[in-house]
């Protein structure tokens, strides 16, 4: 890139300046404090700090809770993002069919994205409440089955990940619908002219098409089903019952600033930290395998 | 041919069919909200519940009003969300004209810009970072609510986007004219920019009124909370057994705001969509 403005030495780093100090300081330097926290440990009225090596990772992995809340989150985003992006893809792909309205189905999807979780959370604890939720209703005169959140930690763990999935649903279906129409309309043709029918079509044409779109969301949901989902349970469940719904992120402020043991919260941060950061990789390497095939 | 003209209506009416249903279905959570916030207290612990809103929803909503200071707890939702994505457009502006108009050394700084601030959520960083506040003394003041925030890859990404689009023929004129860089982005760029600010603003304010885990760790003292926080608090102050209508009440009035900018700017936001998903 040629400079538009040359002769300017200072100007430029005087502009990303306030950009890279907020970056830095709130974000850099703390996490940078985690990890050296991380192989510490205080006692319990802060009167002494001493060297512990790996021990608070190694207590990470070697209590149930920490395990148990791994795979809490593991099945709670794995049923986010398969039930969220799946129906997210069926209802985008019906709304680009060549319909009219399309403009209308896309304000009409949208807004579930200006919900927060927390509000996601509490009115859909409401549905599922044990004694006026209408979805406790309609599953008993369906089941007969008394479905209660309060005290079944499945029944807990499905509703508080539909919640999620409803909530991310705006944000997903508005992708995709971008996603699709930016598939040229000739590719699909093409292959049906070949005489492959809509499924094959599907799956082999367009799919592979809007791929970066798909990579893009399954970073998104997964940062949503792993963090920003805090609100949703702590508004609905609290964690429970019986620890059923306490994912990660919950565990990790609860003993961050409930039970009060920061390093062995900043351990569990570190490896939240990779988890992210391998996520984020992947969606970056798919990303740019795209801009290589687009030229 | 009138056979395939009969198809092809048919087709269509299908799909619409299919959409309006889900669409109900997918809204019907929101609908059975708003119905709880209109109850009285009798009629909420209905069972069957009541599907028929009811005439108690100006009643339900200054109980609310009262009992959490709702309108305080909305107005520092307001303050700290305009502050945040003002700031985060500002600052935005600034680095995106500074990475794709001048030639220098920090621009290899982009990349790993954009990958920090998504490889590090709030949760990775945040018992050093609410240390942080601490030490600051920004507890239970607006400075936590905000200053943390203002950095923002979506904004930076989407104007550097935007500016490399902008001909050459701009700047040239401009320089050719005697304008300075900062005098070229405010009056020739910046007009320019309307759409993208304008769905910056809509991501951004949505995104920050809905902030919940920042808010609920540097805050405490309940004049300085936030409106999701409100939520929470509307549970956990009941004694016995759940007051929905009063609940509920409190919920849509938390949710309006982002709903009322969302579908007002909804224009912008698809192009802001559009922009980010063809990055």
């Amino acid at each position: 890139m040629e400079a538009k403005f040359p002769g300017y030495r200072l100007l430029p780093y005087l502009l990303i300046f306030p950009s890279v100090a907020v970056i830095v300081v709130f974000l850099v330097v703390p996490f940078a404090q985690a990890v050296q926290q991380s192989f510490y440990r205080t006692s319990p009225f802060g009167a002494t700090t001493r060297f512990v090596g790996w021990d608070n990772y190694v207590q990470i992995f070697s209590t149930p809770e920490y395990l148990r809340s791994l795979l809490t989150t593991v099945g709670f985003a794995g049923l986010v993002i398969a039930g969220g992006l799946s129906a997210s893809l069926g209802i985008a792909i019906l709304v680009t069919r060549r319909i009219r309205g399309l403009g209308f189905y896309q304000v009409a999807f949208v807004w579930t994205y200006a919900l927060s979780p927390a509000v996601a959370g509490i009115i859909w604890a409401l549905l599922f409440d044990p004694a006026v939720g209408l979805g406790t209703y309609v599953i008993q005169l369906i089941s007969g089955y008394r479905i209660n959140m309060m005290v079944q930690g499945t029944a807990a763990l499905l509703i508080a990940a539909t919640a999620a999935a409803w909530n991310m649903l705006g944000y997903n279906i508005c992708f995709f619908i971008a996603g699709l129409q930016n598939v040229p309309k000739e590719f699909e043709e093409a292959a049906r002219v070949d005489g492959a029918g809509a499924w094959r079509t599907f799956w082999r044409v367009t799919f592979p098409m809007i791929s970066p779109t798909t990579a893009f969301l399954l970073f998104v949901n997964m940062v949503y089903a792993f963090f920003q989902v805090f609100g949703l349970i702590d508004v609905m469940t609290q964690g429970g019952p019986g620890g059923a719904t306490e994912i990660l992120v919950y565990k990790l402020y609860r003993d961050a600033f409930i039970r009060l043991r920061g390093n062995f919260a900043s351990a569990q941060s570190v490896v939240l930290f990779l988890m992210v950061a391998a996520a984020a990789l992947f969606q970056l390497r798919v990303a740019t395998r795209k801009a290589v095939y687009s030229r | 041919m009138r056979f395939r003209v009969r198809r092809r209506v048919l087709y269509q009416v299908g799909i619409h069919a299919t959409l309006l249903l889900i669409l109900m279905a997918v809204a019907f959570p929101v609908y059975f909200a708003v119905v709880m916030g209109t109850l009285s207290h009798q009629d909420a612990y209905a069972f069957p519940p009541k599907l028929v809103p009811g005439g108690e929803l100006w009643r339900n909503v200054s109980e609310v009003w009262q009992r959490v200071n709702l309108g305080r707890l909305m107005l520092n939702s307001t303050v700290v969300a305009i502050a945040v994505t003002v700031g985060k457009i500002v600052l935005s502006i600034l680095a995106a004209f500074a990475f794709t108009h001048f030639r220098f050394r920090g621009r290899i700084l982009l990349f790993p810009l954009s990958m920090i601030t998504q490889m590090l959520p709030l949760p990775v960083r945040i018992v050093p970072a609410y240390g942080l506040m601490a030490s600051f003394g920004w507890l239970n003041t607006y400075y936590a609510l905000i200053v943390p925030y203002l950095a923002s890859t979506t904004g930076l990404l989407l104007f550097r986007q935007f500016f490399l689009t902008v001909p050459d023929e701009l700047p040239d004129a401009a320089r050719v004219d005697g304008a300075g860089p900062l005098r070229y982005l405010v009056s020739v760029l910046l007009p320019l920019s309307k759409t993208n600010i304008a769905a910056l603003f809509v991501i951004e304010f949505v995104y920050m009124w809905n902030e919940y885990l920042w808010p609920l760790i540097v805050t405490t003292v309940p004049d300085m909370r936030v409106a999701q926080i409100g939520l929470k608090m509307l549970i956990t102050t009941e004694r016995t057994a759940a007051e929905w209508n009063i609940i509920m009440a409190g919920a849509v009035l938390i949710m309006l705001p982002p709903l009322v900018v969302l579908i007002a700017m909804r224009r912008q936001f698809a192009h802001g969509i559009a922009m980010q998903s063809t990055k």
